[in-house]
């Protein structure tokens, strides 16, 4: 069986890039991917390339050809994939299938986002639409008055408490503070998260992700030939995905994302190991209350004590499960480029080069990317092959 | 939202104004808004329209303060998952009622509204809210 690797990686600087446009940011972690790769631009064979709605916010569509086209790869095949803040890591499983098909041995993937080019409220409505347009945006239903409709949930059948989700947020930008390419470098308390205003209550502005510029890139390579052209390639042991219901009412639980779950046990599968065999986790935390459900749906607790783990400090760096040391998607969350950033995060953790956000002896690494509400989840494990 | 898009709301009255759904007769359950296909049956499946009742309680609910486009002027507002007395749930704003009772497991019951007007010369988008009840 064909096995996939990762042998070049490339992450923009995450912030408001008003001097940069979608174009430059993504060749630049493009550039900067090939050549860590060791590889030439006649190497690559296809690209895919994920973004969640450059059309709103640039008015930019058809971004495959545009990346080939600005990384200097025409002809090759390109093409965009979008699956709502998922798209990122839905380009690396494309590329990772595509290679594992046998129709091609080297492939580039990549995942950006601009934007800062459109008001807050405009980014609203972008944002908006990887919900359900007609039943929830329709109804002035905003991304985070989804998750703080499944915080309160969380918050009445547990006992989660506001307190709790803040500190996941202090951890997020205590690690994002180690980062050079994190959008902050403040340390937060819980009283500064608690004092931030409401944008969705029981979600206050500390609890979300912020509106991010940037692009991230990494090159995949069939495993066997990425042994002959690099020192140390980062192997795909599992690659996952599962879709749920698009509006939120229409799930059984609030406070479970069943796609999570699935996609997790899937992976644990086919890499043939379980929870506690992760080291290092790269997960989705667009808000404060996704950690929780994140850590409770990849199993490294137990439904509803998530929001306890992280006030206990379980998943600080250097903990039982290492959340984040990037800082998450409190350090940035340009939607498209997320899930590409986690896979760079995870790999540099494995090859033992996040200097000070290292996590001690990583060997075995997750990436963990939601769409939407949680309609989409995409899990990826990975390990030094 | 609809970036006044008149058909996008034309074509939604019936789910909008009287909460029109279905109901698949083969595993006895209520879908709102009314599906093609019954996802749990599937090809077995045989829906049939149906009204869903007007009267349910609250799940789970958020006050909004960070609207998106179209409802800047509306902040703050409540919204809610409504489980409606058929055990079928669905997302809505709550209106017309005191801040303290919005809570969860509060009686609520569908009312007629607007919804939003996002571009002035475009068409009005009228739908359903709920309110408190006694």
């Amino acid at each position: 069986m064909r096995s996939v690797s990762i042998i070049g990686i490339g992450c923009t600087k995450f912030g408001e890039h008003w001097e940069k446009s979608f174009r430059q940011l993504i060749a630049e972690a493009g550039i900067e991917a090939i050549l860590s790769a060791g590889v030439e631009g006649k190497d690559i064979e296809a690209l895919y390339g994920g973004s969640m709605a450059s059309g709103r916010f640039i008015g930019q569509e058809h971004i495959g050809a545009l990346i080939a086209d600005q990384l200097g790869l025409n002809p090759i095949a390109a093409t965009r994939v979008e699956n709502a803040c998922a798209s990122g890591g839905t380009a690396l499983r494309s590329g990772y299938m595509a290679i594992k098909s046998g129709e091609y041995d080297v492939v580039a993937v990549g995942g950006v986002e601009k934007m800062t080019d459109v008001g807050v409220e405009q980014a609203a409505i972008a944002l908006g639409g990887a919900g359900d347009q007609e039943t929830e945006l329709f109804h002035g239903a905003s991304f985070p008055a989804l998750y703080a409709l499944m915080a309160r949930a969380h918050m009445t059948e547990f006992g989660t408490t506001e307190e709790q989700m803040a500190m996941c947020s202090v951890q997020a930008h205590k690690n994002g503070m180690l980062n050079p390419k994190s959008q902050f470098h403040r340390e937060i308390t819980v009283e500064d998260v608690m004092r931030s205003s409401y944008i969705a209550s029981p979600l206050k502005l500390l609890d979300c992700s912020p509106i991010t510029d940037g692009a991230a890139a990494v090159i995949l390579c069939e495993t066997e030939k990425a042994k002959k052209i690099c020192e140390q390639p980062i192997e795909i042991i599992a690659s996952t995905q599962a879709s749920d219901t698009l509006a939120l009412a229409s799930r059984k639980s609030l406070t479970e994302m069943a796609a999570t779950k699935k996609a997790a046990l899937d992976a644990y599968k086919q890499a043939g190991i379980e929870a506690k065999d992760i080291d290092v986790v790269e997960l989705h935390d667009c808000f404060s209350i996704a950690n929780i459900l994140a850590i409770e749906g990849l199993e490294f607790f137990k439904k509803g004590k998530g929001g306890k783990a992280v006030e206990e400090g379980k998943t600080a760096l250097n903990s039982e499960i290492p959340v984040n040391p990037s800082g998450g998607l409190k350090c940035g969350h340009p939607v498209g480029a997320t899930g590409i950033k986690q896979a760079v995060e995870i790999t540099e953790q494995l090859m033992g080069k996040a200097n000070k956000r290292q996590v001690k002896d990583a060997k075995i690494g997750m990436a963990h990317n939601v769409g939407g509400s949680g309609a989409t989840a995409i899990v990826h494990i990975l390990r030094k092959a | 939202m609809t970036d006044g898009a008149l058909p996008l709301i034309w074509r939604k009255f019936g789910e909008r104004y009287d909460l029109d759904g279905n109901f698949c007769e083969t595993c006895k359950t209520a879908y709102f808004p009314a599906r093609t296909v019954c996802p749990k049956c599937r090809r077995k499946g045989k829906l049939v329209a149906q009204k869903m009742p007007k009267n349910g309680k609250i799940v789970s609910f958020t006050e909004v303060f960070s609207g998106p486009a179209g409802f800047e002027n509306e902040v703050p507002y409540f919204i809610a998952i409504i489980e409606l007395e058929n055990k079928t749930k669905l997302l809505s704003q709550i209106v017309d009622s005191e801040k303290e009772k919005v809570k969860i497991g509060a009686k609520v019951e569908k009312v007629f509204r607007k919804i939003s007007d996002i571009d002035p010369e475009g068409p009005i988008a009228y739908g359903y809210k709920f309110k408190i009840v006694e």
